[in-house]
């Protein structure tokens, strides 16, 4: 089984990626590195990473959360993320993250957001 | 609980990060760490193995990683070791410094340093880089 399996759906010009196992160095961050490049180079530009499933994160894989808020950001788009587990709050409050990223605790409240 | 020691010696590829992970999972529990410690425990050991690997061996497979676990009662001590070059930690900037804060990496060692409770880095006489950290609960 792959370390991170994400399923791609629409809602309206948003692309939900609903992600699940873990971002670590290695197999997951390269998985949503190629899945964020991919979108991008299909033009959708508005990407929610629902997290809800992802149990653990390394700091390769927050690194990668970084890079595709950085290159989504270059594209005139947004990255925002739905339904941190409690462990991924903490530490994107601990390395202030939480600060530049915006994340939502439901969905209907995230897309509202892209609006 | 009674003192006990693990030793486990790793090839430099970043799958072998999983193996450290695992056994690290096995250990804190035995030493009888609570929950939020073995998540902290864990975390610390895979940034500190994956330095190892990565910055410390640059990936050469030729050399090995060797993690070390002593539990002893009250805390946890491990000692990650590489056969690289050295390392000065003061050389890593502040990831959450406003001017670092989008950098896509340096966040490895700032969570060490976030989840355990001593880290050291020093040179070894025979050459490489040794982080010691320690968890007490």
């Amino acid at each position: 089984m792959a370390e991170l399996n994400i399923r791609e759906r629409q809602a309206g010009d948003i692309t939900v990626l609903d992600m699940d196992g873990r971002i670590t160095i290695g197999e997951g961050s390269v998985a949503l590195r190629s899945a964020v490049r991919r979108l991008l180079e299909e033009g959708k530009k508005n990407i929610l990473l629902n997290l809800a499933g992802v149990g653990y994160i390394d700091s390769s894989g927050i690194g990668e959360l970084v890079s595709s808020y950085t290159a989504i950001n270059k594209e005139g788009g947004q990255l925002k993320l739905l339904s941190l587990t409690q462990k991924l709050r903490d530490l994107l409050t601990i390395t202030k993250l939480l600060t530049v990223f915006d994340a939502y605790e439901t969905e209907s409240e995230a897309l509202t957001s892209f609006k | 609980m009674t003192e006990q020691t693990t030793r486990l010696v790793l090839p430099s590829h970043i799958e072998a990060v999983g193996e450290a992970a695992a056994a690290v999972t096995d250990f804190v529990q035995s030493c009888g760490a609570g929950e939020d410690a073995a998540f902290g425990i864990g975390m610390a050991v895979r940034e500190a193995v994956t330095n190892a690997m990565v910055h410390g061996n640059q990936e050469d497979e030729t050399k090995s990683v060797e993690v070390i676990f002593n539990c002893l009662g009250n805390a946890l001590e491990i000692e990650v070791r590489d056969q690289g070059e050295g390392f000065d930690p003061k050389g890593v900037p502040d990831p959450t410094d406003p001017v670092n804060i989008l950098k896509p990496s340096g966040r490895g060692i700032f969570l060490i340093r976030s989840f355990m409770d001593e880290v050291e880095w020093f040179g070894r006489p025979e050459g490489g880089t040794t982080v010691r950290m320690l968890k007490k609960f």
